[in-house]
């Protein structure tokens, strides 16, 4: 019997073949390998090859190199994650960071997703996180939020977003799903209105314009306010999903557990959420990866938070000239938070729709 | 009381009644602290302020803006800021966007690489974080002594100079109407239902009309010409400064370019859906049917996946207009930041607020409106779309 299979084509074959089968085929090749090899090696020479590592020689050495500065990255380091925290106790800051990535971990593993595990491991998160950056007690000397600064506050302000605004988002998409036309329609109204605006207004309102509307004792740090701001824009597009997850629940489901006599509470936390939040996941994740995105524009009203800090580090004197290692350290901070939670939740989205065939 | 309370309709009348009434109370309250916060600060509330002058300048603007317009005429020229940023904006990412969604759904390996490290790199870092670096790097070029010069453009750090025509600024936006006439009529004449009892005269019609369209364009530029002036004026250097041209200032440059590059990733990631989202046996079968590959591209799978972005992308796109409020982060004087002005030299803060949200609220609606008609204008009609 004779073999009928083609023969195997041999390396130069196979190479014609994916990358050279047309003229266009090649030209595009061509393009994109000159493409490569350009950027390439222009980034690997500026950022490696010609970069000056080496911070004793301060700004100086910095001048007569043709590639990236990386010693304002060593010179100014600290201001950059830290910020204004005192400069003893930036320990402190260093161990809640890690706390913060510890909790975000950990909620990313499927065991924790019972609603009570994930509420517990984020309330214990962020209380550790809180606790050694404000300090006070357990011999920690106090650190008022106005120091607060750098990688820190930004971590602060993104997971105090979600911890207020996840809570919220599902007592919105209820509500905008009730029966009774009143509610659902205030609802409505509310949730549309918020995101129909863009984040840094509602921010600038919180932050600005809200004690004006406030009695005194309400007005609390602004702080505070803007992460109530953005908890509340947060939630308005988190609810969406939510809805969305809900209205994927198949009706029988809601009428089976009616008519075996559950109440309200029973059917929502029992039958409803969990089928809609496993709906929801991955646009879930998605919300989470732009809501951490759009932490930064707190600089905006002001909070010294890691784009501002960043912007002092390289805005005094003998560094004015760093800003584009600064901006390129910052850039790689968030892309590596970034980018391993969408990765994450690109996985979930793979390992989900397997489950369902 | 008590039976009243165990009636459902009763029950749920009362409810929604609470609801409302409890947010409504909120709202008045907060309202009422404001004016009278705001009586404290000597502030009147109301509109008067809109006809007062202003007493600063903005530093940037298409219309002619001095510190003694009324407040109303600025808040016009933030939203058309916003709105010319927006076009730009759009526009730029759109063309990124799309360039390298095609590259991220092509056959070849290496341009599919080039493509998904596009978006990775750009699609996870912050706009504002771009937007300063862009801004950085502007500011950063040498100055106008020493600019890069090429085709008459020049790039330096006081912005980017282009070469533009010497006419009236009025004839200038008149010509640009006439070229956005010269496109829509055309299309427009091609779509409507009154010529096809008379479908010969469609071609010619829309030849005339674009024709016509484009002459009117030229005709106004001729006409808006600045007397005793060159056809081009084109920057050149005049002892420390350049001269001539037009400024692009560096904040407007840095916001276009951030726009396009974060904006264009998120775009290439929509086209790629839009193409994935084609029937495989579409595509079968139109090969099958021996087309050529570039029309297998351009009459079955990008009128097909078009179809299939455009919900996402009119999304993306109202996205991309809020996110124009970024200009306050380099000062252009967007909608935002004019409003926020507002609020620090007139004090009139929830009426400025207010204006705001009517503005975006409006400019959102009028876009997702749009969208919608282009939308229900090219669905498929029938069951064509089974994969």
């Amino acid at each position: 019997m004779t073999d009928l299979a083609p023969p195997a084509p041999g390396m130069l074959e196979d190479l014609r073949r994916r990358f050279f089968a047309s003229p266009l085929q090649a030209l595009v090749s061509l393009l994109s390998l000159g493409l490569i090899a350009l950027v390439g090696w222009k980034l690997l020479n500026w950022a490696l090859l010609s970069a000056v590592f080496d911070a004793s020689q301060g700004a100086e050495a910095c001048h007569r190199a043709a590639g990236a500065c990386w010693s304002v990255i060593a010179a100014r380091w600290r201001i950059i994650l830290f910020g204004l925290y005192p400069y003893e106790e930036q320990w402190r800051s260093a161990l809640a960071c890690v706390a913060v990535v510890a909790m975000t971990v950990l909620s990313c593993i499927p065991a924790f997703w019972t609603g009570r595990r994930i509420a517990a491991i984020w309330l214990a998160g962020t209380t550790v996180f809180y606790v050694l950056m404000k300090g006070g007690v357990l011999g920690l000397s106090h650190v008022g939020e106005e120091s607060w600064g750098g990688l820190a506050l930004t971590l602060f302000i993104f997971v105090a977003t979600c911890l207020i605004g996840f809570p919220l988002s599902i007592v919105l998409a209820l509500l905008r799903r009730s029966e009774l036309p009143w509610i659902s329609r205030t609802t409505g109204l509310i949730i549309d209105a918020v995101r129909s605006l863009p984040l840094i207004s509602i921010l600038f309102t919180f932050a600005i314009v809200l004690p004006f509307a406030l009695p005194h004792w309400l007005q609390g740090d602004k702080l505070y306010r803007v992460i109530v701001g953005s908890a509340l824009f947060f939630a308005a597009y988190q609810a969406e999903i939510v809805r969305g997850g809900m209205q994927g629940v198949a009706h029988g489901q809601g009428e089976a557990a009616m008519a075996l006599g559950l109440s309200y509470w029973q059917r929502v936390s029992r039958i409803l959420l969990p089928q809609a939040m496993r709906n929801a996941l991955p646009a879930t994740i998605n919300q989470f990866v732009i809501s951490f995105k759009e932490t930064s524009l707190v600089v905006i009203v002001g909070f010294f938070e890691i784009i501002a800090s960043g912007n002092a580090a390289y805005g005094t004197g003998e560094w004015r000239f760093a800003y584009a290692e600064v901006y390129t350290f910052i850039a790689f901070i968030y892309f590596v938070f970034v980018f391993s939670l969408s990765r994450y939740g690109a996985f979930l989205e793979r390992r989900m729709s397997v489950g369902e065939r | 009381m008590g039976s009243l309370l165990r009636n459902q309709k009763a029950r749920n009348a009362l409810l929604q009644a609470v609801f409302v009434g409890a947010l409504g109370s909120l709202v008045i309250a907060g309202a009422l602290i404001a004016r009278q916060n705001m009586a404290a600060q000597g502030i009147t509330s109301g509109f008067d302020f809109l006809f007062k002058p202003t007493g600063w300048e903005v530093t940037f603007s298409l219309l002619p803006a001095k510190p003694t317009d009324p407040y109303w005429w600025y808040f016009l020229i933030g939203i058309i800021n916003t709105l010319f940023l927006g076009a730009f904006g759009l526009v730029t990412a759109t063309l990124v966007g799309t360039v390298v969604g095609l590259a991220r759904t092509s056959s070849n390996d290496l341009a599919r690489l080039l493509g998904r490290s596009y978006v990775d790199v750009f699609r996870n870092i912050p706009l504002i974080l771009q937007v300063f670096f862009w801004n950085a790097l502007i500011t950063n070029l040498p100055p106008p002594r020493e600019a890069h010069e090429a085709w008459g453009f020049a790039l330096t750090s006081r912005g980017l100079y282009v070469p533009i025509l010497n006419v009236h600024g009025l004839a200038f936006a008149g010509a640009t109407l006439a070229l956005l006439a010269a496109i829509v009529l055309p299309i427009w004449l091609g779509r409507t239902t009154r010529l096809d009892s008379r479908p010969e005269q469609r071609r010619p019609a829309q030849l005339g009309t674009a024709v016509l369209a484009l002459a009117g364009a030229v005709l106004i530029l001729f006409l808006g010409r600045l007397p005793d002036t060159s056809l081009m004026s084109v920057p050149a250097l005049r002892g420390l400064n350049l001269q001539g041209g037009l400024r692009v200032p560096p904040e407007f440059t840095a916001l276009v370019v951030a726009i396009a590059v974060y904006g264009g990733s998120y775009i290439a990631e929509i086209v790629r859906g839009g193409f994935k989202a084609v029937g495989k046996g579409q595509v079968e079968a139109a090969n099958s049917l021996g087309l050529t590959p570039w029309q297998v591209f351009s009459c079955v799978r990008l009128p097909l996946a078009l179809r299939a972005m455009l919900p996402i992308l009119a999304n993306q796109y109202v996205w991309l207009m809020k996110a124009t409020t970024l200009g306050i982060a380099v000062g252009f004087a967007d909608f935002f930041m004019i409003v926020a002005l507002t609020i620090n030299h007139s004090g009139q803060t929830l009426e400025a607020i207010g204006i705001l949200m009517a503005g975006f609220l409006i400019i959102n609606l009028s876009l997702a409106a749009l969208f919608n008609r282009i939308n229900k204008a090219i669905a498929l009609k029938g069951s064509q779309l089974r994969g």
